[in-house]
């Protein structure tokens, strides 16, 4: 094949799929489904291709050009960051497509659900391999929309489709933002193009206020699709969706989204002090509140959503320290690691026939051996176990931290204490102690398609951080091979973590400690729907009475009412009497002479 | 000596009466007559404006001469006309009264 055409083969054949899916072959969700995997494999390979090929070009085409005012071209930047996202996003995205077709298999919306998910490849590789900001935006948004099709996915259930409005409408909130950051970034630099855009920036290194307002309005977006505090509620709501969507979306794809873009624009960032830490306190504020949360939820999805939550915290704390490549490096092994823990959420949940309650599980270590072996990998990984993936990720933006940043350090470190103390919280009542339900007792390990790809995401999730492995794939941070104190430290907040845990949880039938505010997500969603109660939906009302009375009442049903008043007083002239209306006429006579001749 | 003024105010007097008669009359034929009656009122005073106003050369005016007579002309095709509606009505009604007739109203 053509070299220039496989990157537009990568990113279109999910769409075909999805396309050919809705168009055609709806009814059949067994074909629906082999089209989708098999659309989503082929992405994979031509991936592999496109990482292994240097120097790789992709076919260009023209959108808009409107030069030298705008020009917007439909093309690719494959550099190695690129190369590294399209076979994360495709790798991860073909390892659940597989596992969907065990998840799902019995599911009535199969079809909808495969299309769906093909449609949210396509658009997340989009995202990944724009070269213009346009370009971007559009996948971003369509990322949006798959996303919410995906949340909503069992819509029937009125939490799910909610779950998928909050998410969406959310997500629009920092894209607003996004868009707005967008438009400042092009006025300043005259382009959309990300190369040019790098090229032109001294015109507006020069106006540093302007700058840094544009990259906090670009990290807007950043922060609605990367859930970052404030904007991060609709995250652990997004569970709502299918366990292989919770992965998905949590794993390497939508919330990645917004820490590679502000990677690939990272060029902007730098330019701004500002706008860095700002950034990276929004990343550190993350990161410890959503690993606050965690320790007190009950929903087993919940907690690894917020885990989700606090390592992209990390992430974008590593960005504000202009890190991009910590950022990519944590970014790279969380996919793995994470994606397996939901995976593994996942066969959990399915073999417990849809059991999300913690407290409801326990003793899983005998029967579900493979998902618990599984499990365990990830969550070393995520708690930052040497040699686990995690470890090396976790210590790379903690030691740039500790340089940079001492206050972010410390809440770097905690939160590394916190995270170890929910995961073994987590793996202490599902897996250990007496089974706490019927259900429970009655669990058994999950059919090979499921089992599959949470064998083969423990690899990576055990070996990605290694150097020689990571650095294959992504651009790794300079290191100091002396220091070994903050390494030593993060393992030492680990371990005391996951000890006081096991300490804490072992063998206990309910949760020994309750905290409100934590249990209660710092009430962010009652927060937020006071909000929204005080000022939406007091302009709804607004809105509605002056719709309801002024517009309807009084221009248009008083506009009728006047008409058929009047009406229906002229009707009583049309008597039906000849005479009458002889005599009003000639009274009209007379009156029409005395006004032409006697005024 | 006689006006146009006299004239006028005959015509008027018969327009007057003829109108009356179209008010206050019920049956139908009377109301027709009493139309029959304005229109030549209206001939009337046509003919004295004509024979008042002369010209230089002596001439009266003919021009509503020759309008009385198209008024004579069209008030002979509109009795007929108006005649066979009123027969039609007869017919389909068996009254020529008008207050019988008013069932054309909302």
């Amino acid at each position: 094949m053509n070299s220039a055409l496989l990157p537009w083969s990568i990113l279109l054949l999910p769409f075909v799929a999805a396309a050919v899916i809705v168009l055609f072959t709806k009814s059949w969700s067994g074909l629906s489904s082999f089209i989708s995997v098999l659309a989503v494999l082929a992405s994979f390979a031509g991936s592999c291709v496109v990482f292994v090929t240097p120097d790789i070009q992709a076919l260009e085409l023209t959108w808009i050009d409107l030069r030298p005012i705008l020009y917007v071209p439909l093309g690719f930047v494959l550099d190695d960051l690129t190369k590294t996202m399209l076979l994360l996003v495709a790798g991860v995205g073909a390892v659940i497509h597989v596992y969907s077709l065990g998840y799902m298999r019995d599911d009535s919306g199969k079809a909808r659900y495969f299309a769906a998910l093909s449609f949210f490849m396509f658009s997340m590789l989009g995202v990944v391999v724009s070269n213009n900001f346009v370009m971007m935006f559009i996948f971003w948004e369509l990322v949006g929309v798959s996303s919410y099709l995906l949340i909503g996915h069992w819509f029937e259930r009125d939490s799910a489709a909610e779950a998928a409005k909050k998410a969406f409408i959310t997500n629009r909130i920092g894209d607003f933002g996004f868009m707005l950051g967008i438009l400042m970034a092009w006025v300043a630099t005259g382009s959309v193009v990300f190369s040019e855009m790098n090229q032109q920036l001294t015109r507006i290194t020069s106006y540093p206020d302007y700058l840094t307002v544009a990259a906090l309005l670009i990290f807007c977006g950043a922060v609605g699709k990367s859930a970052q505090f404030p904007l991060h509620v609709w995250l652990p709501d997004a569970m709502e969706g299918p366990t292989p969507i919770s992965a998905l979306i949590h794993a390497a794809t939508m919330v990645a989204a917004g820490v590679y873009m502000l990677v690939r624009v990272g060029f902007l960032f730098q330019a701004s002090p500002q706008a860095l830490w700002v950034i990276s306190w929004i990343g550190t504020i993350t990161a410890v509140m959503a690993a606050l949360i965690a320790t007190q939820q009950n929903d087993i999805k919940r907690i690894l959503a917020y885990s989700t939550l606090s390592q992209l915290g990390y992430m974008i704390m590593a960005v504000g320290l202009a890190s991009g490549q910590a950022a990519m490096f944590h970014l790279f092994t969380h996919a793995f690691f994470k994606a397996l823990l939901f995976l593994g959420a996942g066969s959990i949940i399915v073999m417990l026939h849809h059991e999300q309650n913690i407290w409801k599980m326990g003793g899983l270590a005998g029967r579900l051996g493979i998902t618990f072996l599984t499990f365990l990998v990830g969550t070393f990984a995520l708690i930052g176990l040497p040699p686990f993936s995690g470890f090396f990720s976790k210590d790379a933006i903690l030691a740039i931290a500790s340089e940079k940043d001492r206050a972010i350090f410390w809440l770097g470190l905690f939160t590394a204490f916190l995270t170890a103390f929910y995961m073994l919280r987590l793996v202490v009542v599902v897996f250990f102690g007496k089974p706490r339900s019927d259900k429970a007792r009655a669990g058994r390990e999950a059919p090979w398609v499921m089992i599959g790809p949470l064998v083969l995401l423990a690899v990576p999730a055990f070996a990605s951080g290694f150097g020689f492995v990571a650095r294959i794939f992504v651009q790794l941070p300079a290191e100091k091979e002396t220091d070994w104190l903050v390494p030593g430290m993060a393992l030492g907040a680990g371990l005391a973590g996951a000890i006081l845990a096991i300490v804490l949880y072992r063998n206990r039938q309910s949760d020994p400690i309750a905290l409100a505010p934590l249990r209660n997500r710092f009430y962010f969603d009652e927060l937020y729907s006071f909000l929204i109660r005080a000022t939406q939906e007091l302009l709804a009302k607004l809105s509605a009475f002056i719709d309801r009375w002024i517009l309807d009442g009084a221009a248009i049903r008083g506009a009728s009412t006047a008409t058929w008043g009047i009406g229906s007083l002229l009707r009583l002239f049309q008597v039906g009497n000849l005479q009458a209306y002889a005599f009003l006429f000639g009274l009209g006579i007379v009156g029409l002479i005395y006004f032409t001749i006697f005024r | 000596m006689v006006t146009l003024g006299h004239y006028l105010i005959v015509s008027g007097m018969l327009f007057t009466i003829g109108f009356a008669g179209v008010l206050l009359r019920r049956n139908i034929i009377i109301i027709f007559m009493s139309l029959e009656l304005m229109l030549n009122a209206a001939n009337l005073s046509l003919v004295a404006f004509s024979r008042f106003r002369v010209g230089a050369d002596g001439m009266p005016n003919y021009n509503a001469q020759v309008f009385v007579f198209f008024i004579i002309t069209v008030a002979a095709a509109e009795v007929a006309v108006g005649l066979a509606i009123i027969v039609a009505l007869y017919r389909a009604r068996q009254t020529t009264h008008v207050e019988d007739i008013s069932t054309l109203k909302f």
